[in-house]
């Protein structure tokens, strides 16, 4: 129960550039995109395979990611690798300036001293 | 894009199945036993299903999986209760069946416009007598004279051009002995087919200098054109034989070419061939006139024109029966001038039997929708929005209306083909089928029948009742009263609906009936008749005629079993024929040009009236001496001695026709005849055919013992021995003739009378529906009352009174509308009356006898229940 109200719901809209921003780092499959929020975040962020995968596929329609089945390399199996494409670098840096200006815009609400100072 | 989404679908499962393995896996790694890691994975993972589903809505084809979604559903629902979908389907079938194919009718016949140039600029203008009495007889639009119609062409400038066109008929023999055949005809003035707008496919159209009494030059419709001559474009420039003249082909009409008539097969110019003195008169009306209107020019204001010279020339002809007035019609109101009624009438039949159609089905859809209460309860309880499931109501209605479209347009193409062959005289029959628009015109209807079947049980099925309904739950007799109450308001409009239905086809039979029945005041039993007309080429003396029809009486007298042979220019039942002015000497100060002084005229041999057994009521009939030579002699009819001899007696008095200079005495009055079954009789005149004219076509009438038609062959081997070049048209026995005149009253009265009787049945099996309904509701309400003792003839009444109180509101709905109603069909009545007591009365006592059995059996087994079993169910 305790655990439970530390995690918190992703913010509507930003599953989709936590995804791209993860995919910065490199091709990798949808397990790994949600292990690697998780982890990431110290389990702050728990990730909902129910939003997971959809947020994948949607991104996969509007053409910022690809996807290919490859062989992983430490393991001896295929998996759906997404791959960021140019469109989608380009859309990460148009929400990460948005979510830069969103946090700062909340920011001056929520502590107009510090921004006094 | 169905295997488009099939392969989506395994991908997906294959991503999710390779990340939960892999998570499976690293839980293994982590030391758990492999049952635990697996239940381990799974609880990380969530739902898989779910995800699924979720990932999907993702995919831009979903709207479209979720319709097809809806699609299987409602087909395999349809499919389940199959005798519903099929009874569904083939009312749908029937009703959009019989709309189109009466839409088809309709379209083609009065609204399509003609193959013509700019077709909206063609008027046909008639003379128009002014006086009442004149129009009752038709007279309001008469055919125009020669001499009218070249004063308007060329005194009138409302019309870029005027042509004229005549009937006219032919026998038409080759060069080498070829088979005579009877051709109709059309005389065109050499303007008409350029004003049309119709160019010949082989050859050319008339020139102005053909168009002339002593030219001959033809024109052949391409129908003659293939059929007679093989299609060879060398007969341009050929000649051909019409009645002993020959004829200079000089073009063939395109092949859709039908207009006015599509048996015409032979044009010749208007003038060619009339006598030249018959193109100067002002008071023979033979001709049809159409014009086409100036771009810039109403027709008001064109036919003014028209009226003011027609006028003047009332006015230089004041003792001949010239118009005062003109008028004028579209070619379509032209054409279909005798069938438009009738064909409205059945539009109108086909469009009540949709609506019942359609109400019928919203009833079903309605019936099973109560049924269905608890599933789409269960469904919007676990979360299904309201729309999701009227669209998946509307969806079955729709696939039903559709799979009837479909079969009911297939039907429809039968059923048009069956229509226009059995419908005699319907102009441009061969232009008939469907098209585009008539495609267009039923997917419109199945849409409209769709939502109109499906959309209100939809939305009352699904409305705010529906979650009581499960609360409720088996004693669900209150949350469905509103529903039931909607379905006998359906009934009722469905009831009222087929009462009107049912007395217009109670009206038309009766007709039918009467004209079945009507003397037509000669006899009609063993009378066989044949027509034929002598080529005045040939024949060009009264002498020669008389030497071919006398031999011919005589020869087919002779033949066995003949008790009687007469010869007349037609016979009674067989049209209208010719009609004169006439006036009467000894009446001088009676005005001439009235409509009492016009009467049919006839030509008559001396054994035409015992032939036909015509009663003599005074006088006496032809006799061998009234032949040309002799004193002019005539015979009247009974209601031409009423109409202008009250009183007196016409033996001695004399008949003056002017038009063809005829003074006669009358020697005898006959009774009347009918010209035509289902139209009045009118004055008749009859001059001795041994006057010996050859101008017109003749009928040959012979009585025998038995078996009239068994004599037609050797009766025309006895006129080919006269004459082998004379084709013989028209071979009918008089009861033939009478029953060819009733064909379309026999064919509408048929017609409606199968959809009142459809409707009928639609309406008790949705009566009986409703009712047997209603018993199951109200199953252990009955059993209740039936264990505390209530009789069981009780419950039948109450059941029966239930039942039958929608079919009385509706009788009385529908007697209502009925009396509003009918006077649309009033014009197709014959020997009754639109507001027909008799009709009525027996209609109302059929419907509710009809009604009473479709509720009896209900209501019986309602009475029957076991009150231990229907409270034990409950």
């Amino acid at each position: 129960m305790e655990k439970k109200q530390q995690r918190a719901n992703l913010l509507q809209g930003t599953l989709d550039m936590l995804i791209l921003r993860t995919l910065l780092f490199g091709p990798t499959h949808g397990h790994q995109i949600g292990k690697h929020i998780q982890r990431t975040t110290n389990d702050f962020l728990q990730m909902q395979h129910g939003s997971l995968y959809p947020a994948l596929h949607r991104l996969e329609r509007k053409g910022w990611v690809v996807s290919k089945w490859e062989t992983a390399p430490d393991r001896n199996r295929e998996f759906k690798y997404y791959r960021l494409t140019e469109k989608g670098r380009k859309q990460l840096v148009v929400e990460e300036s948005q979510w830069k200006q969103m946090a700062e815009a909340v920011a001056r609400v929520m502590w107009p001293a510090a921004e006094e100072n | 894009m169905w295997w488009w989404t099939k392969k989506r679908d395994e991908d997906l499962e294959r991503e999710l199945r390779s990340d939960l393995e892999l998570e499976e896996e690293e839980q293994r790694e982590r030391g758990l036993s492999s049952e635990e890691a697996r239940f381990a994975a799974l609880r990380a993972f969530g739902n898989p299903t779910l995800i699924r589903e979720q990932t999907r809505v993702v995919w831009s084809w979903n709207r479209v999986e979720i319709f097809l979604r809806d699609l299987r559903i409602s087909v395999r629902t349809l499919l389940r209760s199959s005798s519903f979908s099929l009874i569904a389907v083939l009312v749908m079938a029937l009703c959009i069946g019989a709309a189109t194919s009466l839409f088809t009718v309709v379209r083609s016949v009065l609204l399509k416009p003609f193959p013509f140039r700019d077709p909206g600029q063609l008027v046909m203008i008639y003379e128009h007598f002014r006086a009442p009495s004149m129009n009752t007889k038709g007279f309001n639009y008469n055919p125009v004279a020669p001499a009218d119609y070249y004063d308007w062409r060329t005194q009138t400038h409302g019309f870029e051009d005027m042509a004229a066109l005549r009937w006219w008929q032919f026998s038409l023999t080759g060069e080498h002995r070829e088979l005579p055949e009877i051709v109709q005809a059309r005389g065109g003035s050499w303007n008409l087919f350029p004003l049309l707008g119709v160019q010949a496919v082989v050859g050319r159209t008339f020139t102005e200098s053909e168009d002339r009494p002593d030219e001959y030059v033809a024109m052949l419709s391409w129908n003659l054109f293939e059929r007679r001559f093989g299609g060879d474009q060398s007969i341009v420039g050929k000649q051909i034989h019409l009645d002993g003249q020959s004829y200079t082909v000089v073009g063939v009409l395109p092949k859709g070419f039908t207009w006015p008539d599509a048996k015409v097969q032979i044009w010749v110019p208007y003038a060619s061939g009339l006598p030249p003195a018959i193109l100067q008169h002002h008071d023979f009306h033979f001709s049809s006139v159409v014009g086409r209107l100036r771009p810039a020019v109403g027709l008001a204001s064109a036919m003014s024109q028209v009226a003011a010279v027609q006028y003047g020339l009332h006015l230089q002809n004041l003792n001949a029966p010239v118009a005062e007035e003109v008028a004028s019609k579209t070619l379509n109101q032209a054409l279909a001038q005798d069938v438009k009624a009738p064909l409205i009438i059945l539009l109108c039949a086909a469009a009540c039997m949709l609506l019942i159609g359609c109400l019928n089905v919203a009833n079903l859809i309605l019936a099973r929708s109560a049924a269905r209460q608890r599933e789409i309860a269960v469904r919007s309880a676990l979360g299904a929005q309201r729309s999701t499931l009227i669209r998946a109501q509307l969806m079955e209605s729709l696939l039903i209306s559709l799979t009837g479209g479909v079969t009911g347009v297939l039907l429809s193409l039968a059923a048009t083909k069956w229509l226009v062959s059995n419908w005699q005289d319907l102009p441009t029959a061969q232009n008939i089928h469907a098209d585009g628009t008539v495609l267009t015109v039923a997917c419109g209807l199945v849409i409209v029948t769709a939502l109109l079947a499906g959309l209100l049980p939809a939305i009352l099925s699904t409305g705010k009742g529906a979650i009581a309904a499960l609360h409720a739950s088996s004693r669900n007799t209150v949350g469905s009263r509103s529903r039931t109450a909607l379905r006998k308001t359906l009934l009722t409009v469905e009831i009222g609906v087929t009462v009107v239905l049912l007395i217009a086809a109670g009206l038309l039979l009766k007709s039918f009936w009467r004209l079945r029945t009507t003397n037509i005041g000669c006899t009609t039993d063993n009378v066989l008749t044949m027509g034929y007309s002598l080529p005045s080429k040939q024949y060009d003396t009264p002498a020669k005629v008389n030497a071919f029809n006398e031999a011919l009486l005589e020869q087919v007298h002779s033949l066995p079993g003949v008790r009687a042979v007469g010869l007349g220019s037609t016979v009674p039942g067989a049209g209208a024929g010719e009609d004169d002015a006439f006036t009467i000497p000894e009446h001088p100060s009676t005005t001439p040009n009235a409509a009492e002084h016009d009467a049919l005229y006839r030509t008559a041999s001396p054994g035409y009236f015992s032939t036909l057994q015509i009663p003599l009521l005074s006088g006496r009939f032809f006799t061998s001496e009234d032949r040309i030579g002799h004193p002019n002699t005539c015979i009247i009819s009974h209601q031409l001695a009423q109409q202008s001899f009250q009183g007196e007696n016409p033996l001695g008095k004399h008949l003056l026709v002017p038009s063809r200079k005829i003074d006669c005495e009358i020697v005898g009055v006959v009774a009347d005849t009918l010209y035509q079954v289902g139209n009045s009789s009118e004055a008749t005149m009859y001059f001795p055919l041994l006057n010996g004219d050859s101008d017109q076509g003749l009928t040959l009438a012979v009585r025998v013992a038995s078996d009239p038609l068994s004599l037609s062959l050797p009766v025309q081997k006895e006129i080919a021995k006269l004459d082998p070049q004379l084709p013989v048209s028209d071979v009918f026995t008089i009861q033939q003739i009478v029953e060819r005149s009733l064909g379309n009253a026999t064919l509408s009265a048929s017609v409606v009378l199968a959809f009142a009787i459809l409707s009928l049945m639609l309406a008790s099996v949705g009566l009986y529906g409703i009712l047997a309904y209603v018993t199951t509701q109200r199953t252990g309400e009955i059993g209740v009352r039936l264990a505390l003792g209530a009789q069981r003839e009780q419950i039948v009444r109450q059941m029966l009174g239930d039942g039958l109180r929608p079919a009385l509101y509706g009788l009385v709905l529908g007697l209502a509308i009925s009396v509003g109603a009918v006077h649309l069909i009033e014009s197709m009545l014959y020997g009754t009356r639109p507001l027909d007591p008799a009709i009525f009365v027996s209609v109302a006592a059929t419907l509710l006898l009809v009604a009473m059995l479709a509720c009896l059996v209900p209501a019986w087994r309602a009475s029957r229940i076991d009150p231990m079993q229907a409270l034990r169910t409950e």
